[in-house]
């Protein structure tokens, strides 16, 4: 601090700024957001540090004979699909309820690709948290059941189910946040709604819709089973109350409220 | 250059800010001047687009801030020094920002050094700074891009007086490389020490405007007699306001030299007679902003030197 004069300036490409910083400069930055913070970080080493006794805990407990992939993955997919949606909640939140949001929109002032950025990060997050998981089961099955008949087979199709299963969840997770826009309520909601939903879709007089707008019922088996046609179809229709209306609510609100302090 | 057109903003049914209009021009450094919740950093929160005014419009180099392709580069925002992730590293914070905006990563250890933060400071997470430490690095990231404008609202706020004079020259020096700087305070001596143009906000209006050597002269004239009875008397019948100030002085609304020629054509004897000048502001900025102040009665009570304990 021993003089006040400014440094001289740094033309290192002037046209950067008159030109739109790209959205996958937009995403990357998403990404470095939700791990450079002391929540984010834990969060995210909790979630593998969770799948990785998951995992061996099934394999101690369980019967060798089911220790195929398929039963494995069921189980060690669980704690992320968990816990991804919370980190989609801060994704969105630690804007209003740290205040950054104060320099993210005063930075990229069209507040819609704010929002775009974060929804490519998270699926890129959970891409990567289910590479991480899939290694871990294929690691655990390989050491706990050598020989076991069918122990691989519909590998591909289960990864590819899981991958939808995690990238929704944490969409929902980023939907809900921006619904509310303060973490607590968010997380709170996440976790209650849908049980709440299950506990009055279990009423008979909702027995005909309860399997197409449940989430919880029609979205779990994607890690365990190839889904038919129908199953699909729940998973759409749960997924269009769950994930895509509360994203457009969302973004209607963060694009026309005030960012104050 | 940064200009504001009647721009008039309602927030909880009540209108925060009413028909403010105001340019800041290149190589200026405009203070921008009112009590707490008078609409200050409503009015630049509109500026960048973080929030829309009802009415009005409010421009950056002649256009909406939000069409401004990549705005970090151009200009340099701080609304408010504590909006930062407290589980983020000072320097990380900076970095971020960096990245967003397509600055090489070495600008951030320049700021750093500039603002005064060393690697230590650098290292630790922003929840652990002091007030004045976040305010550094505040202003660090609204010079980040090396913008060509600057948006400060209440940069001294938490800064030790030696950051304060700091502060200043950091600001004139970026206004003489042609920079434009609109900063606000609640108190006077921050901004009458740095502006050139100042403008004073009360109740969502702008109340008064001009460069410091316009509001100044408007400020009147200190004036000190030994007979103050009949000096008092003379202003009286001559119709002008007058204050008391520190006793045995008066602030007077007028010109020196009218004061000097009713004194002469009144036969009192002046043993002080000059400019009223920062004392003089303090009264106006105190009548503009304080509720029913605006009307003061002549020989009023005495001048009041805390401003802060009056906005609070």
């Amino acid at each position: 601090m021993s003089t006040a004069t400014l440094p001289a300036p740094m033309r290192v490409g002037i046209t950067g700024a008159h030109r739109r910083p790209a959205l996958g400069r937009l995403v990357a930055v998403e990404l470095r957001k939700m791990v450079d913070t002391r929540a984010g970080f834990w969060l995210l080493v909790a979630t593998i540090a969770i799948t990785l006794v998951a995992v061996i805990v099934r394999l101690i407990v369980g019967d060798a004979a089911d220790h195929t992939f398929a039963s494995v993955l069921y189980v060690g997919v669980r704690p992320a699909a968990f816990l991804l949606p919370v980190a989609g909640i801060l994704l969105v939140t630690s804007e209003w309820s740290q205040r950054t949001g104060m320099i993210t929109f005063a930075l990229v002032p069209v507040r819609s690709r704010v929002l775009g950025a974060k929804l490519l990060a998270s699926i890129v997050l959970s891409v990567a948290m289910l590479l991480a998981v899939v290694t871990i089961v294929a690691a655990a099955v390989l050491v706990a059941s050598p020989g076991v008949d069918g122990t691989w087979s519909d590998i591909v199709p289960l990864i590819g189910q899981s991958a939808v299963y995690l990238v929704s969840g944490m969409i929902v997770g980023v939907a809900f946040g921006a619904v509310l826009l303060a973490s607590t309520p968010a997380i709170v909601a996440l976790y209650t709604l849908p049980t709440a939903w299950t506990a009055v879709a279990s009423l008979s007089f909702f027995a005909d819709v309860a399997p197409w707008l449940d989430a919880g019922r029609a979205l779990d088996p994607l890690s365990l089973e190839i889904f038919s046609a129908t199953q699909w179809a729940h998973a759409g229709t749960a997924l269009a109350l769950w994930m895509v209306v509360p994203l457009l609510i969302g973004l209607w609100r963060i694009t026309r409220r005030e960012i104050a302090a | 250059m940064i200009e504001a057109q009647a721009i008039t903003k309602q927030l909880g049914g009540r209108a925060v800010v009413s028909d403010v209009s105001f340019r800041c021009e290149p190589g200026t450094i405009t203070g921008f001047l009112g009590p707490n919740g008078a609409g200050k950093s409503t009015t630049m929160r509109m500026l960048v687009g973080l929030s829309e005014p009802d009415r009005g419009e409010a421009t950056i180099f002649g256009g909406r801030y939000r069409d401004l392709p990549n705005p970090g580069r151009r200009v340099g925002v701080l609304l408010d020094a504590s909006a930062q992730h407290p589980g983020r590293r000072g320097r990380e914070a900076l970095a971020v920002s960096a990245h967003m905006m397509g600055v090489p990563a070495k600008r951030v250890s320049t700021l750093l050094e500039l603002v005064g933060l060393d690697e230590t400071a650098g290292r630790r997470r922003v929840g652990k700074y002091s007030l004045g430490m976040r305010q550094r690095l505040g202003l660090a990231h609204a010079l980040l891009g090396d913008p060509e404008v600057l948006i400060l609202d209440e940069p001294a706020n938490g800064l030790d007086p030696e950051g304060m004079r700091w502060m200043r020259e950091l600001l004139r020096s970026f206004a003489e490389r042609g920079g434009t700087v609109l900063l606000s305070s609640h108190l006077l001596a921050e901004v009458e020490a740095v502006a050139d143009r100042m403008m004073i906000i009360g109740d969502g209006r702008i109340q008064v405007q001009g460069t410091r050597a316009e509001l100044l002269t408007e400020a009147g004239t200190i004036v000190e007699a030994a007979d103050l009875a009949t000096l008092d008397a003379v202003f009286h019948r001559a119709g002008l306001t007058t204050h008391a100030v520190d006793g045995d002085r008066r602030l007077v609304e007028a010109e020196p030299e009218v004061v000097a020629r009713l004194a002469l054509a009144n036969d009192v004897v002046l043993r002080r007679l000059a400019p009223a000048e920062s004392a003089g502001l303090e009264r106006l900025f105190f009548d503009l902003t304080t509720p029913g102040g605006s009307a003061p009665s002549p020989n009023a009570d005495s001048i009041h030197p805390e401003l802060t304990g009056a906005t609070a």
